[in-house]
């Protein structure tokens, strides 16, 4: 069987679970079967075909498993906010079709995706400027004290680390392509090998960069991801263990450092120690309110070990709109998947996403080119943080921060970005499995 | 690169392990006490969602259902308003308030759901449905307890004597269940005053103390005692009723004439140690054996008079403090529970054998198939059947010729006791009016306590004694007819 015939196959679990889980949510509402809403199903997976037929025709030899996973995924995550919000489900398809224009775009435009090396600085710019846009007077929007979002009324609103992210793996991959070498000769104290700071300069600006995040956007999540990405590809590119723990030791006392000393951020550390605190939980205490992250823990207890059921959680306070735990669609969506598919059916997301960064990191191992490995590397390892930073906050492993759960979470940016992340990706895959 | 790139993998395994572990812990290892947490809005939730079964009258009257609210939520319903308020209790999910019977069978009108049925519900959505409690009590009889009550604070029991079922249980001050936060005008109207009012029992309690004085074999029926006034009992001057003095006269006279000075003597003559036995085996010094939730339930016992440097507080049983001659009169800090005097008079009635009281009958689940029906069961043999024969017509004589007269109406024959017992300060005319019997006498079915919390110089003769009469009538004539 051909790769491209495989991944049509594997099209054949998303199509069956999108049936099944809209099936479980019309059976509980009952009055809700109408034909727009069953064409959901049916549109969604055309799209899904849609996509596959783009990488048919352009990637031939790229990884067949990816995208089946991807379009798992999203077909899980539709259903979902399906299930949360109808609205929310038809804005949500509507995004996807923009995601895969650009998907498209992408692999049709950076075929030869190495042309990207070259505008590295400009890149790195342009993800920086993105990253500070929410700070801007006027389109900026602070949402929990983090600022998150570029958010002009009426017009759109967009989180621009989705897209950052992106940008900085790129410019990551490409500059260690061309210092790793260096980096390594420098002088050795103490067993630890300090580069030359002229090389290193770049990456102590990126590790100036998360703290910034931290300290300017109140943005934990976002801050880890990107300086996980950071030292995965680091130590890829340098092979130095030495690298990575000086990494982490200079992001945890920075990390403490303004913990201790910015209050949104020391709010955010009260309310993951001890989120079933009455005080904290009735938001009595100084800024702090922990009512999110427990009712994120009383949902998840809800859901036991087989869940209640598509369509089966409490989502909202009977007799009113307004949700038991805010922000069920977007930040808590994993915590309604455990309410009504159970620690089984929120391992078996996890595994799903396991699977899609093991072909990433396969990539990795298979491409030909430094530049490649270090950008699938970089891509995959970002991916498999941005799901560890918002699954961990919500199951209370690390502080919670608002950043969505790849292509299940409802929202424009992450759908896109994490398209055309998987564009790149895919593009990586195609040329290194293509035959000699 | 490629150590590396499998290592970076690893750790990334490593995270997404830790996830699964967390959700683990959340939703199996701590999920309980997550369940548990006060601050865990679902729980009220869930529990809002639960169809819960109904609560009948003995004769199928609805004492409480659930009505359906938004989203599947269930709120509870009480269409006899204040008839049964304290008994039936209500149950309020959201403000967390149950009470009675809402609260005491919660495991049956909950329900639960296992097997078979507890998998379709999850697949179907379906709300978990609770059994039907069927209870004791008879409507009718209750509505003429509270007619005859008139308004006035007090309360009225009455059991079936041979079986413990309680028919009747009013207690006044009252509230509607529909809204129990609402004011009901006096305070502690909430509270069942038939099981945890701590009244002063007065001369109904003589029953006991005869009860002691005949099967201990100290004295018989006809024994003569002097019945002089005063007589002074632990240093004070004790009168009876008027200052009478009745000479000397046998036990039964002086139970018809309540005499107070004769019961005095017999308790003193009868002490501390056998007077206590017998209170405990009518139930005194414990919370009684009903199927009402505990908090709802007072102890009949002495109390110590309260002091300028201390609280009263309940005497130790048989302790050598206590005023046992005045005790033997339902005096002395002795305060009970209108329910423990209708166990007097039951057990009395059913040839001293006294039966646990109850409320739940039996209890239907929702397929209509009866799970549990509460089968009458010996509290304590309280006394020999000789014994209860014998003061069963001593209080027929109270009824025929002595202080409860007013209690011989219609065509019912009542055995019973009166009491009067003084409250309030020395020198008050204020008397809390009781009376305690069972009926018919030849053949006693139903036993009753009848008391009205304050009055001015009433007698339980005169004021209680017609309320018991034509309670017992009701209850007689339902069984017949």
């Amino acid at each position: 069987m051909t790769a491209r015939n495989r991944e049509l196959v594997g099209l054949i679990p998303a199509s069956l679970l999108v049936t099944a889980g809209f099936a479980g949510v019309f059976i509980q509402r009952s009055n809700a079967l109408s034909n727009i809403s069953l064409t959901y199903g049916a549109i969604f997976l055309g799209l899904c075909l849609a996509g596959h037929m783009v990488i048919r025709a352009t990637l031939p030899y790229a990884d067949p498993y990816m995208f089946p996973l991807v379009a798992l995924l999203s077909c899980f995550g539709i259903v979902m906010i399906y299930r949360i919000d109808s609205t929310y489900a038809r804005q949500q398809a509507q995004w996807f079709v923009l995601g895969l224009i650009l998907f498209a775009a992408t692999i049709v435009g950076f075929r030869d995706y190495r042309k990207l090396e070259r505008y590295r600085y400009t890149i790195a710019l342009v993800s920086l400027g993105l990253l500070m846009l929410p700070r801007l007077p006027g389109i900026g929007d602070q949402v929990n004290g983090a600022y998150l979002a570029v958010h002009i009324p009426g017009v759109f609103e967009f989180q621009p680390t989705e897209f950052a992210k992106i940008g900085f793996v790129i410019f990551l991959a490409s500059y260690l392509r061309d210092t790793r070498q260096v980096l390594v000769q420098g002088r050795r104290v103490l067993g630890v090998t300090i580069p030359p700071l002229k090389h290193f300069g770049p990456v102590l600006v990126i590790w100036g960069l998360a703290m910034l995040i931290l300290f300017a956007l109140h943005d934990v999540g976002s801050s880890l991801m990107f300086y996980g990405a950071l030292l995965a590809i680091l130590y890829v590119a340098t092979s130095r263990v030495s690298f990575v723990v000086v990494g982490v030791v200079a992001f945890g006392l920075g990390a403490w450092y303004i913990g201790a000393h910015v209050p949104h951020i020391y709010a955010r550390v009260q309310e993951w120690l001890d989120p079933l605190s009455a005080k904290l939980y009735r938001g009595e205490a100084d800024g702090a309110s922990s009512y999110q992250l427990a009712n994120s823990l009383f949902a998840q207890a809800a859901g036991g070990m087989f869940g209640q059921g598509f369509g089966q959680a409490t989502l909202t306070i009977p007799g009113t709109t307004s949700y038991l735990l805010p922000a069920p669609s977007t930040d808590m969506i994993y915590a309604v998947i455990t309410d009504e598919l159970g620690l089984f059916g929120a391992s078996a997301v996890l595994i799903a996403y396991l699977m899609l960064i093991a072909r990433g990191f396969k990539t990795a191992v298979l491409a030909r080119d430094s530049f490649s490995t270090l950008l699938a590397v970089g891509l995959s390892a970002v991916l498999g943080l941005q799901v560890f930073v918002i699954v961990g906050g919500v199951t209370r492993v690390i502080p919670l921060t608002g950043v969505t759960l790849p292509f299940i979470s409802y929202g424009g940016s992450s759908i896109i970005a994490n398209l055309v992340l998987l564009a790149l990706l895919l593009l990586v895959s195609d040329r290194a499995r293509r035959p000699a | 690169m490629n150590a590396p790139i499998i290592r970076v993998f690893a750790v990334i395994v490593v995270l997404f392990a830790l996830l699964i572990a967390w959700t683990s812990r959340w939703t199996v290892f701590d999920a309980q006490s997550l369940r548990d947490n006060p601050l865990n809005a679902r729980t009220v939730i869930d529990e809002e969602k639960i169809d819960r079964g109904e609560i009948l009258a003995d004769d199928g009257t609805v004492l409480a259902k659930s009505v359906p609210g938004p989203d599947h939520t269930f709120t509870r319903e009480y269409p006899t308003g204040s008839l049964f308020s304290q008994t039936v209790g209500y149950s309020f999910v959201k403000t967390g308030q149950a009470a009675g019977l809402e609260l005491s069978d919660g495991q049956y009108l909950r329900g639960v759901n296992t097997g078979i049925s507890a998998i379709i519900g999850q697949l179907g959505g379906a709300a978990q449905v609770g059994d039907d409690v069927y209870t004791t009590l008879d409507p009718k009889a209750q509505r003429q307890a509270l007619q005859l009550l008139d308004g006035r604070d007090g309360s009225v029991v009455a059991l079936n004597l041979r079986t413990g079922a309680v028919k009747v249980m009013v207690s006044l001050p009252s509230y509607n269940d529909n809204d129990p936060t609402a004011p009901c005008g006096a305070p502690g109207c909430q509270e069942n005053d038939a099981t945890q009012a701590q009244d002063v029992p007065g001369s109904t309690f003589k029953v006991v103390t005869t009860t002691a004085a005949l099967d201990s074999g100290k004295f018989t029926q006809d024994s003569v005692v002097d019945g002089k006034s005063p007589l002074i009992v632990s240093g004070v001057a004790l009168e009876n009723d008027g200052n009478q003095d009745w000479g000397p006269q046998t036990v039964t006279t002086a139970l018809t004439y309540s005499i107070n000075t004769i019961y005095a003597q017999l308790a003193q003559d009868v002490g501390r140690a056998t007077m206590t036995e017998y209170m405990k085996r009518f139930g005194f010094y414990s919370r009684p054996p009903i199927d009402l939730p505990p908090k709802e339930l007072g102890v009949s016992e002495p109390w110590t008079p309260a002091t300028a440097t201390g609280r009263s507080r309940p005497y130790a049983p048989g302790s050598p403090n206590e005023d046992i001659g005045r005790i033997g009169i339902g005096q002395g800090g002795l305060l009970v529970t209108p329910l423990q005097m209708a166990m007097v008079a039951a057990a009395v009635g059913d040839n001293g054998t006294l039966m646990v009281p109850h409320l739940t009958d039996h209890v239907v689940n929702p397929d209509g198939q009866t799970i549990l029906t509460v089968k009458p069961l010996v509290d304590d043999q309280v006394m020999k059947p000789s014994t209860a024969q014998a003061i069963g017509l001593m209080m027929r004589k109270v009824v025929e010729e002595g202080t409860g007269q007013a209690a011989n109406l219609g065509n019912i024959s009542v055995a019973g006791k009166t009491g009067t017992a003084s409250i309030g300060a020395t020198g008050s005319n204020q008397t809390e009016p009781w009376f305690i019997g069972f009926a018919p006498a030849a053949n006693p079915q139903y036993a009753i306590a009848v008391t009205i919390d304050r009055t001015d110089n009433g007698y339980g003769g005169v004021v209680a004694a017609p309320i018991a009469a034509a309670v017992l009538q009701t209850l007689r004539s339902e069984q017949h007819g």
